[in-house]
């Protein structure tokens, strides 16, 4: 066992963990994070993603100890004062949510693409967020929440005078 | 004819969505109680085998561990979809019959722990020789999987009408193909999962993922040997269910026992290799096929052998079965029918409900064989389908009767959407690669009658801010239930979605459901709501009517409003009347209750697959484009498009993606999802090898609905987004002859498979594979 200090939503963790622990294990089970979602536990379904040091990673593939130092963002962060993320709403409203269990995975992807691309094609959409599984919406409406988020996006970018 | 409504027919988000979008929605995975121990379960790595010894010492000597149980803690209950029947203990009692059968089971500090725990339980076995495929299971000299089932029948359906000797004599065409289908999964993200806390007064607390609560907590009850209401289910998040988590499991029962063993509250979670490989799946099924038409396309018998793999134990399988024998033929008019369906033991996972339950594989074959005959006859196959479509008023052979239907309306449309597309794909010139258009039409049920306990209900309190607290024993498994029971519930109030506020499923509080199987919830438990609802109005009228000074009769509620009926001004606030109920006199608690189930509907007859078993009945076109790369094999779908008669929709943006996820679902069953299996081993437990479809297979999804008010359904709603699971693949395989000219009658088709046809004998002997 070891202490190490995981900077997650800009706040720092203190949390004693052996070495072979994922870093989905620690923030699950060590920091209470359960938001970020454990499916397969091996890389295949993205309901794990977190954002780390601004990429989408699937945070099962990653050990807690090499997310020593790294800005890690999971899907708690999104929301501030009670305000939904606009990609958080566009998932709302446009109905891109069945059962949940892949939609913090999903739009934690989809932020990290909207941060490096605020204006992705459908076909790039359609790839970044190819590593997430999801059987219950048939992805129709995540891509189109996507987009929704992108125009939402840009339109705060421009009133913000970006 | 449309009304127009507040709440109804609406694109409203889902009540749910705001805690699922923030991750803050717990699921059983994500719940912990202080003291929680972790729990493991021990697998049979034998198809087929008996257990001499089971030696656990070492492991429970292991520090950390706190309990270890095998099938000699239990008291040897053996649970089956029919419970005098019941084959399935849940921790194995003498043999295990599949890979992935539950032997042992520990309790331990941490997961690690536990997981090394599991190593040090010896179990000593006896091999048996396996029973691994269907058709040889059946014969004689084939390994028993359970000693008491001659020829490893698990259950058989022998459905007939009309005459139908005569039938096909008369017939100026008879065809016979032999179809098959694959054994696929229903792909739920979240592993199964539970946590359970037994207490000293012999109580057992219980959270899972179950998408029908009740078949656990009577389950339980047995399965323990204490009484039901001793056990409390409290229904978490749930992530996906599909019909794979209908019946209770191993991990359901270990926690449980474990908890009561070790004094502790403990979690069990699978891993999705577990579930890929130990838990359920979808039958498999041989459908050899016999249809007779007239030269005009009219359909007059129709003959069919089903075998369907059940795997291991029996479960749900009778109704499963069932359901492929009465479906053969629907949503089509057939006076002579004779299926012979059985459904067979063999040492691999147990089969059984998966969206549309049996009835995909069946009408997979009936729709494909439909569009070859019609060829072979030289007639349109969109003709053939309005022909012998049912229609309102109808009642089939099997005794189904037909309430409302807009068959005709959908297959119409669907044409219409069809010769579009084909003027599109003209319009674009010469495509590189070959393009396709397919189509295929089905009928569904809403709710079917089980033998036992049938009725829905729902319970409403009304707190003084004027918001209602509604709970139902239904449980939202990401079909947005909750929310379409919420809008009906506002609708009938004269309030709004937003004041709805839809509580927990608490085995304790809420009331007894049969479970969420048959797209049985928006019809059901939806008419319970109306109900509950309207107990509510008569308790709030009356007292609305003293302080508005007048009769019960005149008040009417609307807008959050209360009011003389004619005299908007004459009224108050909901909240206000609310107020006023509980705060005069000696004051009232508005409570409001209702249940409901349809009239005169037949228990489903397993053995003869006669009856009604429906209060209403659901029906839709599906029409797809292909396009065909002859080279690699490679199927891609351009788009989709679904014209459905579901009623009166409650929420358009949830009857869309119930759709779209049946669409872009089945885009993976027809050419992607197989579960592959060497010597009773699934070779393929895992998302990677296990294809499901995934972003890039996502197309255009056109979606309509039929101008059709059921007269039974809660505001005119039936079934929606089960149903059209049934379609999407005859569509898919249609279109795909229409592209490259072969037929294929079994599923899925890999690139192989069309490659070998396009260059082999598929095309020039007869065009079929």
């Amino acid at each position: 066992m070891r202490e190490i200090t995981l900077r997650v939503n800009r706040q720092d963790f203190k949390v004693v963990v052996e070495d072979h622990w994922t870093l989905l294990d620690v923030l699950r089970n060590v920091i209470g994070y359960t938001g970020t979602k454990k499916g397969c536990d091996k890389g295949e379904c993205g309901a794990c993603t977190v954002i780390m040091e601004g990429r989408a990673v699937q945070s099962c593939l990653v050990l807690a100890v090499q997310a020593r130092g790294k800005e890690l963002t999971t899907i708690e962060s999104l929301a501030q004062d009670g305000k939904l993320d606009p990609i958080q709403s566009a998932f709302h409203e446009t109905g891109a949510i069945q059962c949940g269990f892949c939609t913090p995975g999903m739009v934690i992807t989809s932020k990290a693409l909207l941060s490096r691309n605020s204006n992705p094609s459908v076909e790039e959409i359609k790839r970044e967020l190819s590593g997430n599984l999801c059987r219950c919406t048939g992805y129709v409406k995540i891509i189109e929440a996507v987009r929704k988020a992108s125009g939402m996006a840009k339109e705060t970018a421009e009133r913000n005078g970006a | 004819m449309k009304t127009n409504y507040v709440n109804i027919g609406k694109r409203l988000p889902r009540v749910d969505g705001i805690v699922k979008v923030t991750g803050e929605a717990k699921y059983a995975g994500d719940l912990s109680l202080p003291g929680m121990l972790h729990g493991m379960i021990l697998r049979s790595p034998y198809p087929h085998a008996r257990i001499i010894s089971i030696d656990t010492a070492k492991a429970e000597a292991l520090p950390g561990v706190r309990a270890v149980i095998t099938g000699k803690d239990t008291i040897g209950f053996k649970a089956g979809g029919i419970a005098a029947e019941g084959d399935e203990p849940y921790l194995a009692l003498d043999k295990v019959c599949f890979i992935g059968d539950e032997v042992a089971a520990v309790a331990a500090v941490d997961e690690e722990t536990a997981e090394s725990a599991l190593e040090l339980i010896d179990v000593r076995y006896e091999i048996l020789p396996a029973a691994l495929d269907p058709v040889a299971a059946m014969a004689d000299g084939s390994p028993l999987v359970h000693e008491n089932t001659p020829g490893n029948l698990s259950f058989e359906t022998n459905l007939s009408f009309g005459d139908i000797e005569k039938g096909f004599a008369g017939c100026d065409y008879v065809r016979e193909d032999e179809f098959s289908t694959a054994a696929i999964r229903h792909g739920f993200l979240e592993p199964h999962a539970a946590l359970a806390n037994w207490d000293s007064s012999g109580k057992l607390t219980f959270w899972g993922s179950k998408q029908s609560p009740y078949f656990t907590y009577r389950n339980m009850g047995k399965a323990l040997g204490i009484t039901p209401s001793r056990v409390r289910f409290i229904q978490s998040y749930l992530g996906g269910g599909f019909g794979g988590k209908n019946e209770m499991f191993s991990v359901d029962f270990c926690a449980a026992l474990l908890s009561k063993k070790a004094g502790r509250p403990v979690k069990v979670v699978a891993s999705q290799e577990e579930v890929l490989y130990a838990y359920r799946q979808r039958h498999p099924a041989l459908i050899r096929l016999k249809t007779g038409f007239m030269k005009d396309g009219t359909l007059v018998a129709m003959e069919a052998k089903i075998v369907a793999d059940g795997g291991a134990y029996k479960g749900i399988g009778a109704m499963s079965l069932y359901l492929m024998c009465t479906f053969l033929d629907f949503p089509y008019r057939v006076p002579n029918l004779r299926v012979q369906g059985r459904r067979v033991h063999t040492n691999t996972q147990t089969s059984c409900a998966m969206r549309g339950h049996g009835v995909p594989q069946v009408r997979f074959a009936a729709e494909v064989q439909l569009d070859m005959a019609a060829e072979e006859l030289g007639l349109d196959p969109v003709e053939v389908r309005l022909k012998n479509a049912v229609r309102p008023g109808e009642t089939t052979g099997h005794g189904f009767k037909i309430t409302t239907c807009g068959l005709e309306e959908c297959i119409r449309e669907g044409k219409k959407i069809a010769e579009r597309w084909r003027s599109e794909v003209r319009a674009a010139g010469v495509p590189k690669r070959r393009r396709g258009i397919g189509l295929a039409s089905y009928g569904f049920i809403c709710g079917p009658r089980l033998a036992g306990h049938n009725t829905c209900a729902a319970q409403i309190k009304v707190h003084e801010d004027g918001s209602i607290a509604l709970v139902t024993g239904s449980s939202d498994c990401g079909q947005g239930s909750d929310t379409v029971l919420s809008q009906i519930a506002a609708e009938v109030l004269g309030v709004r979605l937003e004041d709805i506020r839809y509580g927990t499923l608490d085995s304790e509080i809420t009331p007894v459901d049969p479970g969420v199987y048959g797209s049985r919830v928006t019809f059901m438990t939806g008419n319970a709501v109306i109900l509950a609802a309207e107990d509510v109005l008569r308790q709030l009228a009356e007292v609305a009517a003293k302080a508005l000074k007048t009769d019960v009769g005149n008040i009417v509620f609307r807008d959050r409003r209360v009011f003389v009926a004619g005299s908007p001004d004459r009224g108050m606030a909901f909240d206000k009347v609310v107020k006023a109920a509980q705060y005069s006199g000696t004051g009232k608690t508005i409570l409001g209750s209702g249940y409901w189930a349809p009239d005169g509907i037949d228990p489903p007859d397993f053995k003869t697959g006669m009856g009604n078993i429906s209060g209403g009945y659901s029906f839709g076109t599906q029409v797809a484009e292909v396009e065909v790369d002859e080279e690699t094999g490679r199927v891609k779908v351009c788009r989709l498009a679904m014209i459905q008669d579901c009623g009166q929709s409650i929420n358009e943006m949830l009857t869309e993606g119930q759709l779209e996820g049946s669409a872009i679902g089945g885009i993976g069953h027809t050419f992607t999802e197989v579960i592959i299996r060497k010597e009773g081993q699934t070779m393929n437990p895992s998302f990677l090898e296990y294809r499901m479809p995934t972003a890039l297979d996502a197309c255009e999804v056109e979606s309509s609905r039929t101008d059709t008010i059921d007269a039974v359904g809660p505001f005119g709603a039936k079934e929606s987004g089960e149903g059209i699971q049934v379609a999407i693949v005859p569509a898919l395989v249609n279109a795909v002859h229409d592209a490259i000219g072969v037929w294929f009658k079994k599923i899925p088709i890999t690139p192989d498979d069309i490659v070998d046809a396009v260059n082999g004998a598929g095309r020039s002997k007869g065009e079929q594979t």
